[in-house]
């Protein structure tokens, strides 16, 4: 059983500017958005942490906690080796949405990415299929920004040809 | 003499299917780009189902998101119940008590028999083997009636709450689960003599829908579909919740890593599950099954009518623009659903609504490969693999 502590080490040997949140035991890594791939390629990649598995990626919006920069993008990993989650956020402002696509480090962020994007905006750079997934194509808005409205912005009487 | 070449036509045909098709079980559409019998393309198209339970989880107060999480997994809405339920609990920092965590368990293995019972038998009937679906059904209908005698509902059971249960079981539960599974392993035998050493079968599925283990881990499947390709992986064993530490259970795994192999580790969850459920009711305490705290769970009716205190819990707990309040904090908790690890992530900014909640479902994650599944295959094989993944349009949409 890897501690979060050793983990907290080995991060922070690498990464200097990563900072780290517990809460419930759980550990979250916050990492500037330059250095996100970075950290990913060496968590995945490091012998002794191996957190070969990414098991979600989604986003939340601060706007209501009137944080900067406005979104994180959340990434949860796992460790088969080491039977251990961690959770990776990284700060993205309103005016710059581009992340680092990890793709390249795992398939399973093809879906859950284009998921990301449609529902909060952010351009994964290096996602070789960015298009929306859930909502049609046509589809304007990212709905779970929280400045969208819950009951929509009448996109479903432009899709269904009520107006 | 002229020279006599002809050109052979070798287009690639595009195929709709769906989202209207009996074998899609719900409303997705593929489009398959044929070369003849081989698929060389699969192109999921989904969302017909999506309908914003993420969003609404930033409306609605915690227990009345109960409610909505039944509609994901429509096959085990109890297992969604009990998943949800745990992640607020934890997110809050209370613990049910023993005898609602030993109903929890037992209501949760029998969705994993009633959900696994759905998909055999609509996947054996979209294979062909029709006669498979009839047992199954049968099963189900007997699990949906100890279901209903317990929620009230067959299908929207909305049975936990934070903090405990919507209500202690009936009386002859103990007695009516004990029939079914004295009867289950009977149907499950004939099933087996259905189909396990089947020609057909076996033809139909084995080497179908290839998964390595190293894809496996790369996509991030979970399930029965991550233990067919050969990885040990089960929330209920990596990260115990509720009282399966305390449970002697196997976790079947089989390397093999097709249709036929993603078949088998579920037959042989059925078994385990009758095992997990066995042990429960040998040991099923007595007590109460809500927290002691009222400021989380509903108090007793009678304290209601009759105390000050119990008016103003029920007050607290029932009226609009209350609740109870969590800490401000973001956790992630997974339990394992019958289709594999379900997630949610909740962030919350200590009122009584999530501030964000994420629902990670294991059918997304599962159906994401399915490009890379049947790429290759014959397009009779498409049916095959889709009922292999047991895709629940419900949980995949949201």
């Amino acid at each position: 059983m890897l501690e979060n502590k050793t983990i907290i080490e080995a991060v922070q040997d690498k990464f200097p500017d990563a900072t780290f949140e517990e809460f419930r035991e759980q550990l979250a890594i916050r990492i500037p958005r330059d250095h996100l791939f970075d950290l990913m390629k060496f968590l995945k990649e490091d012998k002794t942490l191996a957190f070969d598995y990414l098991t979600d990626v989604t986003g939340v919006d601060y706007l209501k906690m009137e944080r900067d920069p406005r979104f994180d993008v959340v990434y949860h990993l796992y460790s088969f080796k080491n039977n251990v989650r961690v959770r990776v956020k990284c700060g993205i402002a309103e005016t710059d949405m581009d992340v680092p696509s990890m793709v390249p480090l795992w398939k399973a962020a093809t879906w859950l990415e284009r998921e990301a994007f449609e529902m909060f905006g952010f351009q994964f750079k290096g996602h070789p299929d960015l298009r929306r997934l859930l909502l049609p194509d046509v589809f304007e808005g990212f709905p779970l920004r929280k400045d969208y409205p819950l009951r929509g912005r009448g996109e479903r009487d432009v899709i269904l040809n009520l107006k | 003499m002229a020279d006599l070449s002809y050109d052979l036509k070798t287009d690639q045909m595009v195929l709709n299917f769906g989202p209207q098709h009996p074998a899609t079980h719900g409303t997705l559409r593929l489009v398959l780009e044929l070369d003849g019998e081989v698929v060389k393309k699969a192109e999921p198209h989904i969302g017909y189902l999506h309908s914003g339970f993420e969003k609404l989880g930033e409306y609605k107060t915690y227990n009345q998101w109960i409610t909505l999480s039944d509609r994901m997994n429509y096959l085990s809405p109890l297992a969604n119940n009990i998943g949800f339920a745990l992640a607020v609990e934890k997110l809050i920092g209370i613990d049910v008590p023993e005898r609602a965590k030993y109903i929890r368990v037992i209501l949760a293995e029998l969705s994993r028999i009633a959900d696994h019972m759905v998909w055999l038998g609509t996947h054996a009937l979209d294979i062909g083997a029709f006669t498979a679906f009839l047992y199954a059904f049968e099963v189900r209908e007997h699990l949906y009636n100890i279901f209903e005698h317990v929620t009230g509902a067959r299908l929207t059971t909305s049975y936990t709450r934070i903090g405990g249960l919507f209500r202690d079981v009936p009386h002859d539960f103990e007695e009516l689960v004990r029939a079914f599974l004295k009867y289950f392993p009977g149907v499950l035998k004939e099933l087996h003599g259905l189909l396990t050493r089947n020609r057909i079968w076996m033809d139909r599925t084995r080497g179908v829908g290839y998964l390595s283990k190293e894809d496996a881990i790369n996509w991030g499947v979970t399930g029965p579909v991550l233990r067919g390709s050969g990885v040990a992986y089960d929330v209920r064993r990596n990260f115990p919740y509720l009282i399966y530490d305390r449970l002697d259970f196997e976790i079947p795994v089989c390397d093999e890593g097709d249709v036929y192999s993603r078949y088998l580790v579920r037959m042989e969850e059925l078994v385990q599950s009758m095992k997990i459920v066995e042990q429960c009711l040998a040991d099923f305490p007595d007590g109460p099954v809500n927290y002691f705290d009222h400021k989380y769970t509903l108090p007793e009716k009678e304290a209601v009518y009759d105390t000050i205190e119990g008016l103003i819990h029920h007050f607290k707990n029932i009226m609009p623009g209350h609740g109870f309040e969590v800490p401000e904090g973001e956790i992630y908790v997974a339990t394992e659903a019958p289709n594999g690890e379900l997630g949610f992530y909740i962030v919350s900014d200590g009122s009584n609504k999530a501030y964000r909640l994420r629902v990670r479902p294991p059918s997304f994650v599962n159906f994401a490969c399915f490009d890379h599944l049947v790429r290759g295959n014959l397009v009779s094989d498409v049916v095959a693999v889709l009922g292999s993944l047991n895709i629940i349009a419900g949980e995949l949409d949201r």
